[in-house]
């Protein structure tokens, strides 16, 4: 019944995929990229993400969602994965699936937390450590569908090296017409950088991001008590609350 | 529970039990609250894992708008603490 469906339509029943890992890009030194086949995928929009399901011998089974890094390429899908030392499911992914490996995964899900490629309005999206990942994909697919759509991106990292993507976004900010980039550190600065590590500020906010008569569409994504911060900052220099939309990630570890 | 921690998510997470539910996606169906009447969509709604299943609570006044426990052979769906859920729904 389920697969009778038009492939992708609406009325496709959600089910666990099975996906064989093919490829793996360090991004970090706690940080990759997996890249899975999933064979029937039925496409996704930027912004979407992907439940996870492990299951061990003995039965136990435990989910997690992660973002999908990349927009639709066939029945690639591409997450990338923060390890959090203590965790349950994100030092495996990182640490132990090799490719050939397969794992459940369902979706994509999520239809709130999306950018279209149709949409002309100028987009400011802010990123918080792994909260980068879906808004990558906007990034990604806005380069891809040909969109003049203005966009800004202000990522707040702990040090230089947790950037995840940091060479790609440096030849993008140069060669997508139209994209800024601009980043924050919060523990650690480059050599040479103007400013302290500090926590992502008002000013930041205000200088980095557009004036809320532009009416942007706003993304925040990140820990939880990053992206309550961010909207409350966006929401206090005059976003129309409908405009910012927030993905939160859960609590950030030690 | 700790209501000041950060230890929640939000409606995202629902997406994907939700849409095991319903044909539609739900994380842009905009709920009103029954406690403070308050409306958003599910996308904001704050939501804890730790509890059996998943809690949602309203992110104005932190009461409870629904609850989702999934069983082996059943999904229970307590939605008592909203007023109504308004589904955007593509053409027909
Ligand atoms: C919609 C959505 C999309 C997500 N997308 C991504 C993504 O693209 N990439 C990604 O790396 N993660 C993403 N996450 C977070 C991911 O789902 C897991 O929460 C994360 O991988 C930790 O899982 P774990 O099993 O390793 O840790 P757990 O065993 O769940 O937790 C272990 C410890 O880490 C803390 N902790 C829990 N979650 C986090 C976190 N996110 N960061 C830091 N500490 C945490 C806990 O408080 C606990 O102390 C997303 C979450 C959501 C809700
Ligand atoms: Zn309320």
């Amino acid at each position: 019944m389920a697969r009778a469906a038009v492939s992708g339509g609406l009325n496709r029943r959600l089910t666990w995929h099975a996906a064989r890992l093919a490829e793996v890009v360090e991004e970090t030194p706690s940080a990759r990229t997996l890249v899975f086949d999933v064979p029937d995928w039925p496409g996704h929009l930027p912004g979407q993400h992907v439940d996870v399901r492990l299951t061990a011998e003995d039965g136990y089974s435990t989910q997690r969602s992660y973002s999908i890094a990349t927009p639709a390429d066939g029945t690639r899908v591409a997450l990338t994965v923060q390890r959090v030392d203590d965790g349950e499911v994100s030092p495996y992914l990182t640490e132990t699936l090799v490719p050939g490996d397969v794992i459940e995964l369902r979706g994509p899900v999520g239809g709130w937390f999306v950018w279209r490629a149709a949409d002309p309005a100028p987009v400011l999206l802010i990123a918080g450590g792994s909260g980068i990942v879906p808004l990558m994909a906007m990034i990604r697919a806005r380069r891809e569908a040909g969109s003049r759509a203005l966009f800004r991106l202000i990522y707040s990292v702990r040090t230089p090296e947790d950037r995840f993507y940091a060479d790609e976004l440096r030849t993008r900010a140069r060669d997508d017409m139209g994209l800024d980039v601009g980043y924050v550190y919060t523990r650690q600065a480059p050599e040479g950088w103007p400013a302290a590590p500090r926590r992502l500020s008002v000013a930041d906010v205000n200088n980095g991001g557009w004036p809320p008569d532009f009416q942007p569409s706003c993304f925040v994504c990140g820990p939880t008590a990053f992206v309550e911060t961010v909207a409350d900052i966006l929401v206090a220099l005059g976003h129309d609350p409908r405009r910012v939309k927030t993905e939160r990630f859960g609590p950030t570890g030690s | 529970m700790d209501l000041f921690s950060d230890d929640y998510t939000d409606g995202n997470t629902l997406a994907g039990p939700l849409r095991e539910l319903f044909t539609v996606d739900m994380t842009g169906a905009v709920g009103r609250c029954v406690h403070c009447g308050g409306e958003g969509p599910v996308a904001g709604m704050k939501v804890y894992a730790q509890a059996p299943g998943l809690v949602a609570r309203c992110p104005s006044c932190q009461e409870v708008l629904m609850r989702l426990v999934r069983g082996p052979s059943d999904a229970w769906l307590d939605l008592r603490g909203t007023m109504s859920l308004r589904i955007p729904m593509p053409p027909e």
